[in-house]
């Protein structure tokens, strides 16, 4: 069984999967970051690789991407922090990268390089299934999942394809925009899940906005996985100990995903 | 391979292309989030109807011609031509189209598109400020909200154009991240888009971006190259030898190339040399760049060794983008047109020669066009021609000619 897979096979657990830009405040950090994150109860950690001009994004990460950049990271150094990573870590890692480092890098040499050191999948938020068949190849070939994403504003058919395509999990874009935390979440947010859990049975996770254990629970509730983002680089942008900061983060939004009932059993 | 196989593959090429993905050879395609995935799909959807629909034809033809001032004269530049000594030169004359450029065309089509659609809020990137003024200008005739991203490095040096855009009622929202010019206006109101999918049409203003914006652009701006090769016909009784266009983004080099492209016609796209092709500050994606995807489109991009989108020069705000139109990658594949690249301090010695030779101003993108023009004419027989889009008026950059010749206004 795949990294992913073996996330959601257990029984009666929502995924808590947490992103991080490599790099972001520096590669050191992110080095001793996932590590906790991973202790304070992520089951999966996004790298974001980051990119000069990321249009899915807010202004949170955009800023974290620009330092990033101007600390020299690049996909390479990302793949030399997986392989450092993977040592430390069992649990699933996920390249969330824009397509041209990956185009520009080679994709097939970037496939292989990513089996090498251990990364489980993939995210391209500019890559929609109609122009994923090459990479689909060789993701399939170097075994690695090719995370498609779908959105509110995603017709039928348009979840009928990204179904048949995606591997590992399906990631769905809460609300229409870019990414960053938000106060209120859409209400629509469970009509979504819905729909697109009657058109397939694959584990469904949801992103985009969330950033208190209050709306995790209600993600939780419907879907089989909470993505945070943009709050966990927020925090890292005001703590003076960002690691700890980050893992009392993680541990609280845990605390909320977890039913009451469990909660009051232990 | 031959150019005349060349050329009949163009021909073959014309009406296919795009392909029902939006490609152009391997470029082009719709490399964008999934929330814009269904949007674009209605919009290709809306457009076909719209192409098909004769009420809408006429309507857009009437716009052309009773607001744009279409069809813009075609002008012999005789003394030019006799300054070269060579070749005749004859300027399409989109400078003198409503608000001053070429962007008309396409603003007025896409702007009656959106009105069809029913989407009331208009979204729109500028660079020069030419896009932005063009779609200012269609949004207040059709009474749509109007919001113009402009990076701020391009604000502060088109102030006039960004006056201009507020007193047409739109709303410049200032682009603070990344390099501040164009290609971060287009990340800005992509995001805007993404967020206001619903309400907003994004009025792409170049022949890039994701399907179908390089198609449905390139049809609003072929009615330059339809009218320049009727016009020419009629003034000369032939086709021209060499088209020739400044190419950005390439949307008004695309709207003249389009309709020679079944000729034998040599295309040539000018592009901006900067401060010079080795100093790595210039905006010349086609000539000295490599494939990549930027905003949804595979093309030709400027880029660092780790994939980064580079940040870029030009003494013209228009051509300053790492970008280019698929089907001009596409073009230059297949060798149908060839691409060029003309420096800053050229640009201005064009700009300088329209204006004493011919009493014209041009805009400095367009002067890049010029100054190759009048160096290939100037090689040249005197029995051949060279038609040149002269895509925009001079009047917003005469801040930054006065800056680089040193004079205070």
């Amino acid at each position: 069984m795949r990294r992913i897979e073996s996330v959601f096979a257990k029984p009666a657990h929502k995924a808590l999967i947490a992103y991080l830009t490599v790099g972001y405040p520096s590669i050191e950090a992110t080095l001793e970051l996932v590590p906790a994150l991973v202790g304070s109860g992520c089951d999966m950690v996004e790298l974001g690789i980051p990119f000069s001009d990321p249009l899915a994004d807010g202004t949170t990460i955009q800023r974290a991407s620009y330092r990033a950049l101007q600390q020299g990271v690049t996909p390479e150094s990302c793949l030399e922090v997986a392989q450092e990573l993977r040592q430390k870590v069992d649990s699933p890692l996920i390249f969330m990268s824009y397509y041209n480092p990956l185009l520009h890098y080679g994709l097939e040499p970037f496939c292989c390089a990513c089996a090498q050191v251990g990364i489980d999948g993939l995210i391209i938020p500019d890559l929609p299934p109609d122009e994923g068949m090459e990479l689909e190849r060789l993701t399939e070939r170097y075994q690695l999942d090719l995370i498609y994403l779908l959105a509110p504003t995603s017709s039928e058919e348009r979840i009928g394809l990204v179904a048949a395509r995606s591997r590992g999990f399906i990631y769905l874009v809460s609300l229409s925009g870019v990414t960053g935390a938000r106060d209120t979440l859409p209400a629509q947010l469970e009509g979504f899940v819905a729909k697109v859990r009657r058109i397939t049975s694959q584990p469904l996770c949801v992103g985009f906005g969330i950033s208190t254990p209050e709306q995790a629970r209600r993600v939780a509730k419907v879907a089989d996985g909470v993505i945070l983002g943009s709050r966990i680089i927020e925090i890292l942008e005001s703590s003076d100990q960002p690691a700890l900061a980050v893992g009392s983060f993680i541990k609280r939004i845990r605390d909320g995903m977890t039913p009451r009932e469990a909660a009051n059993g232990m | 391979m031959a150019d005349k196989e060349r050329q009949k593959q163009g021909l073959r090429t014309k009406k296919e292309l795009p392909d029902e993905l939006g490609r152009f050879g391997q470029f082009g395609g719709r490399f964008v989030p999934e929330t814009l995935m269904s949007a674009l799909e209605a919009l290709e959807e809306a457009y076909r109807e719209a192409q098909r629909d004769d009420d809408f034809q006429r309507r857009l033809a009437t716009l052309l011609r009773d607001y744009a001032g279409r069809p813009t004269p075609l002008y012999y530049a005789a003394k030019l031509t006799e300054h070269c000594g060579g070749a005749k030169i004859f300027l399409k004359r989109e400078d003198l189209a409503h608000t001053g450029a070429h962007k008309i065309n396409n603003t007025l089509g896409q702007g009656l598109l959106a009105e069809r659609m029913g989407k009331r809020r208009i979204v729109a990137e500028t660079g020069a400020g030419q896009h932005g003024v063009a779609t200012a200008t269609v949004c207040a005739m059709l009474g749509l909200e109007c919001i113009v991203y402009m990076g701020e490095e391009d604000i502060r040096r088109q102030s006039l154009n960004v006056f201009r855009m507020k007193l047409l009622g739109a709303e410049v929202r200032p682009v603070a991240s990344g390099s501040q010019t164009l290609k971060d206006a287009i990340n800005e109101a992509i995001r805007d888009w993404v967020t206001n999918v619903d309400s907003t049409h994004y009025l792409l203003g170049s022949v890039v971006g994701p399907h179908p914006y390089p198609m449905m652009v390139r049809d609003f701006q072929s009615v330059i190259g339809r009218e320049a090769r009727q016009q020419l016909l009629e003034a000369t009784g032939r086709l021209p030898d060499y088209a020739i266009a400044c190419v950005g983004g390439g949307s008004n080099a695309m709207g003249l190339f389009h309709p020679f492209v079944d000729s034998e016609v040599k295309l040539v796209g000018v592009e901006a040399a900067g401060v010079g092709l080795d100093t790595g500050k210039h905006a010349a994606s086609l000539v000295a760049g490599s494939i990549g995807v930027l905003h949804g489109t595979k093309s030709y991009v400027l880029q660092d060794r780790a994939g980064q989108i580079r940040e870029t020069h030009s003494i013209s705000a228009g051509l300053d983008y790492p970008g280019v139109g698929p089907e001009h990658s596409y073009y230059k594949e297949s060798g149908r047109a060839s691409y060029v690249a003309v420096n800053d301090e050229e640009a201005l010695e064009g700009f300088r020669l329209l204006c004493e030779k011919e009493g014209i101003i041009p805009a400095l993108e367009p002067a890049h066009a010029i100054y190759y023009t009048t160096r290939l004419a100037s090689q040249l027989s005197k029995e051949h021609i060279i038609l040149v889009n002269l895509s925009g008026r001079g009047d917003k950059d005469l801040d930054i000619v006065a800056q680089t010749l040193g004079v205070h206004l």
